[in-house]
């Protein structure tokens, strides 16, 4: 048994404490949005927030999520009226093809604005270059970050705009 | 359910809320005897999409085919909405319909026509693409860029305008008037003479009683009023908040989960398992010996991955287990020579005289490439979830074959067809590799005697090593040129032809030309691979077509155009990505610039990359990408698409290769198996041409041209021909350093 902060509710969880983050999210608190990729930290589709930073959830034990805050696709627009503003560039750049990996990239990029409201092409590259898309979207997934910055810059100006 | 007629199923439709439903139907009475026997057990089956109308007037569109990113459900629908004249906004799709139990094994068997006699009225109604049409619709198969070229064009679009047709007839009807002094726009039907209107869906329970037209007047291109715009896809919200549903997302009542691992060896079987290794891992339900493979079944997948892996399991190599990627390639080169000394190469192309016309070049220029296996890595890895209970097995999962995947799970686990129910869910990529029905099988075959349904994954390592790859080949060509330097004759002869038959021929007027082959099998399985063959020969006649301009002497650019003065449309595309690149502007020392133009699924693509040599690795900065697909239903997919093409291709142009050792995978992963990352994405602008005609394919095309416009960028920086993919094998200099030193 372990007991996880998932999208700020407490889950009690009958689940070794070993296992990776991922497939407890997955399998033991039901959560899909967060995907298996590749098992070894190589691809981003798990990346989930832990304490706001972004993790690869395949390679973390439970364990050392225990007392933090997770957050998961599902919860990324928590607190917020409608989508967080990642997901509302992402759906006006029309940037998703397959979708699988996605998941992964609006964690990563939401983690990035975080820290970097206003990212630069190198700032970007760093943050995603760790998240693969084998439907190369990466040049909408640039514009969409770009897009999120500003409308978290100017929400006004983001709401009013042509979306 | 019971059994479902056209009117049995259009009255439940109306009962249900009031919809009402319109689709082109095989009639009673009307079948050849062959498709009378696949839908027997159904009193009557729709056999082209349908089409829903609900009281209020919003337009459900069902779609065949499954979506794995390449947009195909909103295309779809906007090309029946279009020819509808429905208000977009108002528009909806479904993959299947609302009925469940009806729903994917009575359609897929609706459509299963594929290669037999068709039903009388539509014979009369067919042109030439027909056939691939209905072949590729009845087999329900999303795959070879199709989608859009024959369910669009020849079922979504005449259903649209036959149902628009039926609503006019059924305004008419009601106002007294003549069809012809009504109009349709945005869901409404409009009698101007005195201002009458009304909705689609105050008409269509009487339209539903009306016969729906075989040969609807289609519009024309100028007509349009949906197609040729970019609404936002159907498929994107889901896809940023996590509730898209893939195959492995399935989640059912006391499931449970199977890791496996087949022999790494292909051909090879399992030859001992020894179960005390695992017996008292927690969570441990049984092991499954499937013969050529071993799963365990867990009650969580982590803990069926961790026994997987300390079950004791020894395995033989088929008589495979000696063969290495060299001894391959050293087959092929064998074959082909001793195919060339014999003569007996097959014939794939042959116009005029090509060894006479190399005997009189003034030049002749040799080249050998080489290009290796590949997989398809989607990011989503092959899962299956399977459920037998009941006498029947139900499946969820991502597939691009749903009928034939039913078909042989059926054969695997000794049931009927028409036992397996299929769910198909979003595919998290397909490339190709969802047309290929093993994991399905192994799922089925585990499930098979279990009273849970179980969801079997593979892991990275197993998807990686048990892929069907896109084939390792050899090309070797022999071209002449004139004193003038133009092409004069093309040699080319390669190892192992599978699909499309066109993919090595070239569209340059160059009129002695001898394009053969030679079969040299491996013990690798072969898979489509986005493109297919297009894949590999586009870089290799788009790289040889580089070299004899070098070796003329004339810019690579102008030396394919001259040779395209006979093929406009080539032209015209093969302008626009040169002209849109600035072809001839100057470039930094650090820099080159390629081009390359192919056709593929009736798509002609150019594209122009501008490649820089950093530390000795190109980096490919900008691409820009002209397609003509005759038309384009919704350009930003097209564009998305393009970009998408690119990336697949560059990515295994840049780092793509499965080696075999000891006759099995050595890749394992994405350390060993690279990908393109955001760091290395160039930027791409795609330039759209409709040139008209028939409509070409959109999720193919992108891929062919990539590679050797990328790699004849990389001869421009460096003077270095890469012949043999990938390019990170090669150690790359800058032209100017060497030509200074």
């Amino acid at each position: 048994m372990i007991t996880l902060s998932i999208n700020g509710e407490s889950r009690a969880l009958d689940v070794d404490a070993s296992t990776p983050l991922l497939w407890v999210i997955r399998d033991y608190a039901g959560l899909t949005g967060t995907k298996f990729g590749c098992g070894i930290a190589r691809c981003g589709a798990c990346t989930v927030h832990v304490d706001g930073r972004p993790v690869r959830s395949c390679v973390m034990p439970a364990s050392a999520a225990v007392g933090k805050r997770i957050t998961t696709i599902e919860g990324i627009n928590r607190g917020r009226d409608g989508l967080h503003p990642v997901q509302q560039a992402w759906i006006d750049e029309q940037v998703p093809q397959c979708g699988y990996c996605q998941s992964g990239q609006i964690m990563a990029a939401a983690a990035l604005l975080e820290s970097t409201p206003a990212p630069t092409d190198a700032d970007i590259d760093e943050a995603m270059t760790g998240i693969v898309c084998r439907c190369g979207t990466y040049p909408r997934i640039r514009k969409g970050i770009k897009r999120a910055a500003a409308a978290l810059a100017n929400p006004e100006a983001a709401e009013t705009g042509n979306g | 359910m019971g059994k479902w007629s056209r009117r049995a199923f259009i009255t439940a439709g109306v009962a249900a809320g009031g919809v009402v439903v319109f689709g082109v139907a095989i009639r009673r009475g009307d079948r050849s005897g062959k498709v009378r026997g696949l839908i027997a057990a159904d009193d009557e089956t729709l056999f082209d999409v349908w089409l829903k109308i609900a009281p209020d007037n919003t337009v459900t569109a069902i779609i065949p085919h499954a979506d794995m990113g390449q947009g195909v459900h909103t295309a779809l629908a906007m090309m029946l909405a279009d020819e509808l004249d429905a208000d977009w906004s108002a528009v909806r799709f479904e993959e299947a319909p609302a009925h469940k139990e009806f729903a994917n094994y009575a359609l897929a068997r609706g459509y299963s026509t594929a290669g037999m006699d068709f039903p009388a009225w539509l014979v009369d109604s067919v042109d030439g693409l027909f056939f691939r049409a209905t072949q590729m619709m009845g087999l329900q198969i999303t795959g070879g860029s199709l989608s859009v070229r024959t369910t669009g064009q020849l079922a979504m679009r005449v259903t649209g305008a036959a149902t628009r047709a039926v609503l006019l007839q059924a305004a008419a009807d009601e106002w007294q008037v003549a069809v012809s002094e009504l109009s349709a726009a945005a869901g409404m039907i409009r009698h101007d003479a005195t201002g009458r209107e009304a909705t689609f869906a105050h008409f269509a329970p009487a339209a539903a009683e009306l016969p729906l037209a075989d040969k609807p007047a289609l519009k024309s291109p100028h007509e349009f009023r949906i197609m040729g715009t970019s609404p936002a896809r159907f498929d994107v919200p889901p896809k940023v908040d996590g509730s898209a549903n893939f195959g492995i997302d399935a989640v059912l009542p006391g499931m449970k989960y199977a890791a496996i691992r087949a022999a790494p060896v292909f051909g090879g079987r399992v030859l001992s398992v020894d179960e005390s290794s695992i017996q008292d891992m927690p969570g441990v339900r049984k092991t499954v010996n499937l013969g050529d493979a071993v799963a365990v079944i867990a009650d969580g997948y982590w803990q069926a991955s961790k026994a997987l892996g300390k079950l004791a399991v020894e395995f033989d190599d088929g008589g495979n287990g000696a063969t290495a990627q060299d001894d391959i390639f050293e087959q092929f080169a064998r074959e082909l020579d001793s195919a060339a000394a014999s003569g007996r190469a097959k014939d794939d192309f042959v116009a005029g005289d090509a060894a006479a016309a190399l005997d009189g070049a003034k030049q002749v220029i040799e080249a050998e490439y080489r290009v290796p296996f590949l997989a398809h890595a989607t990011m989503e890895p092959m899962n299956c979830t399977a459920w037998v209970h009941d006498n029947r097995c139900e499946l969820w999962l991502g597939t691009q074959n749903p009928l034939g995947f039913a078909r042989q799970v059926a054969k695997a686990i000794d049931m009927d067809p028409s036992q397996v129910l299929l769910h198909n869910q979003y595919l998290g990529g397909g490339f190709g590799r969802r047309a290929f029905d093993d994991f399905a099988i192994q799922a089925a075959r585990i499930a098979a005697d279990t009273p849970y349904p179980v969801k079997l994954i593979w892991s990275r390592e197993e998807d990686m090593r048990h892929d069907h790859y896109r084939q390792a080949s050899i090309s070797r060509f022999r071209g002449g040129l004139d004193a003038s330097g133009k092409a004069i004759a093309w040699h080319n002869h390669y190892v192992n032809k599978h699909d499309p038959e066109e993919a090595p021929h070239i569209p340059y007027a160059i009129t002695d030309q001898a394009i053969v082959y030679s079969e040299s099998e491996t013990h690798v399985p072969w898979g489509f691979w986005r493109s297919v063959d297009h894949s590999l020969h586009a870089f290799f006649t788009e790289s040889f077509i580089d070299e004899l301009a070098v070796a003329a002497g004339r810019d690579t650019y102008e030396y394919r155009r001259d040779l395209l003065a006979d093929a406009p449309r080539f032209r015209a595309v093969l302008d626009l990505a040169a002209e849109k690149a600035g072809w001839g502007d100057s470039l930094p020392d650090t820099m080159g610039r390629g081009i390359a133009i192919h056709r593929s699924f009736g798509t002609i693509v150019a594209q122009v990359v501008d490649v820089e040599i950093v530390a000795g690795k190109p980096r490919a900065r900008r691409v820009v990408c002209a397609v003509d697909p005759g038309y384009a239903v919704h350009p930003d997919n097209l564009a998305a698409q393009m970009e998408s093409g690119i990336a697949y291709g560059l990515t295994a142009a840049l780092y793509g290769e499965i080696s075999i050792e000891d006759g099995a995978v050595r890749q394992s992963n994405f350390h060993d198996y690279r990908m393109l990352r955001m760091d290395e994405a160039p930027d791409v602008e795609t330039y759209i041409i409709d040139g008209g005609g028939v409509s070409g394919g959109g999720g193919e095309p992108g891929t062919p041209p990539i590679a050797p416009a990328f790699t004849n960028a990389i001869f421009d920086a460096t003077g270095i021909r890469i012949r043999e993919l990938p390019v990170s094998k090669h150690e790359l200099r800058l032209k100017d350093v060497e030509d200074v030193a």
